[in-house]
């Protein structure tokens, strides 16, 4: 069990479980709101959503977590990024993108997230907006058309905004 | 069986929504897809709300309204505007282009500016019709995207929404729905082709207890965003289609699995089931006969394997989105043990029409075994960009060069990749043959979900069958061996080859492995993700040749396999490129050329891009 983090509020996990009627099969949904709250899955979280949804263990709840791409089990950042790589953004160029956004965030030894938690960095498979490419969002924003110097001005008015 | 005598009439329905419609006066039509609202589509509708293209606040003087509509698929021109009575089409339009437009509508004038410049003819186009784009496509599943407001039920109702099913329960013969859709041809838009007549005929076979349908909408294929253009343009299609195999099979409940990283498709198909519940076109006694159907909303959480059918269903009884083994067949054992019918948007979305207008006029369409109209993502290094309805005996050539409008900047063609992760790549070769199922799988490729991306010779077929494999690689489940562990040696053999390690015999080992992990996978995913490397190394073997033994990347594109250098004669020492290097490269002094330090070099082009003389070279 991590001792770092916070305390989670039962409460409010109790709630969301009632809310989707604590039935196993919404398992994914369920999760998926509680995400929306911390912006992670704790793992206090997983292990209690598994002890109180009948039929399941906290390790199905750790399988189902680390099996898809949308769950996170280490916090994100205040601004979370996605390059696309998908095709058409691949072909377009987002690698030049992604690149100039790690340098520009500064990450490092293979970390996602910036050690003062304010930006998180991934790439999605396809978001969709093709016709854009290369795109970039920003906590739900799409960017289009990024270069890699297009990509360095939109971060650097983040951090303006944020001095 | 008799006919049942409904108590909603739709054609009344229909009556009622175009008289609200046409209480709207000027229909402005503005496109707020995804597409078009990351280019600021929404400052564009409150722009001309403010200067009074209100439906809410309509007054005699100003008789227009700014409407909202889906993608009308010309995404590359975004932000959109369509004035559908004058057939005008505005291209690239700004905030500050809303008032000209907005007053040259009450004027009788056209703002020439904005107009669409045909790459090909070079002249502005006047008339929608003669949009090349738009005038070469039959819109069959798209047909309302982009024309109504995806939020309202009037709009979609007014276009017709319900009547094909409206026609069915009162004939209320399942048989005639199954016939219908048998004798259309009509094959399955997902991928596998299918036939749905024949899908639809085993769970109908398998009905008595609970029956479910599902549809998928789990498009995880990059490069392909038609299901999320039906489900965000034109969402009532989808649940009319649904309603309508629902009956045909006897099942009474249904779920849209829709993967999470659309929004707004979960948003506007809640949106649209809610609104049809209240009218009574879904939900208990639809239009008061004794048909019942319940569609719930499935988010996807981000697992490209959940396309495959029974990893889906997985997914939606909660559990990893594993594939199962198909000994016994969904259309006995399905979704929580029950019968189940399984197809995607697209399918669906061709439902109602086939209905309405006869099995005949969708069999009148395409090639003999490929009946009707197949929606296409066109992306990739074309000038058009954007989503497109053809008939399925359209050539790639037509395609690619009269829709598409040619390669962009100029360049050359080089190929097309066709399916996504799954499927392969067209050549040169191949422009002239029809986009069929059966040919497409002779050469090697396949229809898939029909995702277009068009490659010009500054496309690395290596680095892209790597960035596949990739792809495929990291969305295996791990279940079976063959996919889990094969796609791994391929992709580090292919990660070797573009860094200029690999060897002769590496070509040999890609071949044979992606032989076993298509023989030997459990589900689609697997049987396919060789694709694109296998029919790469059959059509481009040259280029895998040619970074194995020459150590180059005829296309430029592997880093490790190039180098950036100045050349000296044209430098003039601006220092431009030494302010813009991230790493500090290049050094020089002013007004002397300058030069790339080789050890320092990350290769991001960042100089290149940028040198105004066009001294950086890539050698």
């Amino acid at each position: 069990m991590t001792t770092s983090t916070p305390p989670i509020d039962t409460g409010k996990l109790d709630e969301i479980i009632r809310q989707f009627e604590g039935k196993k099969t919404n398992l994914i949904a369920i999760l998926q709101k509680v995400q929306e709250i911390y912006k992670y899955l704790p793992e206090d979280a997983m292990t209690y959503i598994g002890s109180r949804i009948d039929g399941i263990s906290p390790a199905t709840v750790f399988g189902v977590a680390t099996f898809y791409a949308q769950f996170s089990l280490e916090p994100k950042g205040k601004y979370e990024i996605k390059v696309c790589d998908g095709t058409a953004c691949h072909v377009r160029g987002s690698m030049p993108v992604l690149d100039a956004v790690k340098r520009k965030i500064n990450l490092k030894n293979g970390k996602m997230t910036t050690e003062n938690g304010m930006f998180s960095l991934e790439t999605v498979s396809c978001l969709g907006a093709c016709s854009l490419a290369p795109a970039m969002v920003i906590n739900g924003k799409i960017y289009p058309k990024m270069t890699a110097a297009a990509a360095e001005i939109v971060i650097d008015t983040i951090l303006k905004e944020n001095v | 069986m008799e006919k049942v005598k409904l108590n909603i009439d739709i054609k009344q329905e229909q009556l009622k929504a175009q008289e609200i419609i046409k209480k709207q006066g000027r229909r402005i039509l503005v496109c707020a897809s995804t597409g078009c609202l990351a280019n600021g589509a929404l400052e564009l509708i409150e722009e001309f709300k403010k200067l009074g293209a209100n439906a809410d606040i309509l007054t005699n003087e100003v008789k227009m309204s700014v409407i909202p509509t889906g993608c009308i698929g010309f995404c590359e021109q975004g932000c959109l505007v369509v004035i559908p009575d004058k057939k005008l089409t505005y291209v690239h339009v700004k905030k500050e282009d809303v008032e000209e437009i907005y007053n040259s509508l009450k004027n009788g004038t056209v703002v020439e500016r904005l107009l669409y410049v045909d790459p090909a003819l070079n002249k502005k186009i006047v008339n929608n019709e003669e949009m090349n784009f738009y005038a070469k496509q039959t819109r069959t599943a798209l047909r309302n995207c982009g024309i109504i407001n995806p939020e309202s039920i009037d709009e979609a109702i007014a276009a017709g929404a319900y009547s094909a099913l409206s026609k069915v329960l009162e004939i209320n013969e399942q048989e005639y729905v199954l016939k219908e859709i048998e004798d259309s041809g009509l094959r399955g838009r997902g991928g596998g082709g299918f036939a749905t007549g024949k899908k639809w005929r085993s769970v109908n076979r398998h009905q008595g207890g609970k029956s479910y349908v599902i549809c998928n909408g789990d498009e995880g294929d990059p490069g392909a965003f038609m299901d999320r253009s039906v489900m965000e343009d034109d969402p009532h299609k989808l649940l009319e289609g649904m309603a309508i195999a629902a009956f045909a099979v006897g099942a009474d409940e249904g779920y849209i699995y829709v993967r999470a990283e659309y929004p707004l498709a979960i948003k506007r198909l809640k949106m649209a089931i809610k609104a049809a519940e209240e009218r009574h076109l879904l939900g208990s006694d639809i239009m008061g006969s004794n048909f019942s159907f319940h569609i719930h909303i499935k988010e996807g959480a981000g697992a490209f394997v959940c396309g495959e059918s029974s990893a889906l269903i997985a997914s939606i009884e909660g559990e990893r989105g594993m594939p199962r083994p198909k000994n016994i067949h969904m259309a006995e054992c399905g979704l929580f043990k029950r019968p189940t019918l399984l197809n995607n948007v697209e399918t669906f979305a061709n439902v109602p029409l086939i209905i309405l207008n006869g099995a005949s006029w969708f069999a009148s369409m395409g090639t003999e075994k490929s009946k009707g109209t197949k929606t296409f993502a066109l992306t990739g290094e074309v000038n058009n960009t954007g989503l497109i309805e053809v008939p399925m005996n359209t050539t790639l050539r037509q395609i690619v060069f009269d829709l598409g409008g040619g390669i962009r900047n100029g360049k050359k063609f080089k190929a097309v990749q066709i399916g996504g992760p799954s499927g392969g790549c067209l050549t040169e070769e191949h422009l002239d043959m029809p986009m069929d199922y059966d040919q497409l799988t002779k050469v090697g490729a396949m229809v898939g979900s029909g995702g277009l991306v068009v490659m010009n010779e500054d496309t690395c077929i290596v680095e892209v069958a790597r960035f596949f494999m990739n792809f495929t690689q990291h969305e295996s489940c791990g279940k079976c061996t063959p996919c889990r562990e094969g796609t791994k040696q391929m992709l580090a053999i292919l990660e070797r080859i573009v860094k200029g390690q690999g060897k002769m015999e590496d070509l040999d080992m890609l071949q044979e492995l992606g032989e076993v992990i298509k023989a030997g996978s459990l589900c689609g995913l697997g049987k396919s993700a060789p694709n694109p490397v296998l029919s790469t190394l059959k059509y481009f073997r040259d280029e895998y040749i040619a970074h194995i033994k020459d150590k180059k990347c005829p296309a430029g594109v592997c880093s490790a396999l190039k180098q950036y250098e100045i050349e000296a004669d044209k430098c003039k020492g601006c220092t431009k490129c030494a302010r813009n290097c991230p790493v500090g490269a290049i050094e020089g002094t002013i007004k002397e050329p300058h030069k790339i330090n080789q050890e320092k070099c990350i290769k991001c082009g960042a100089c290149k891009d940028n040198c105004p003389f066009k001294a950086i070279v890539t050698k």
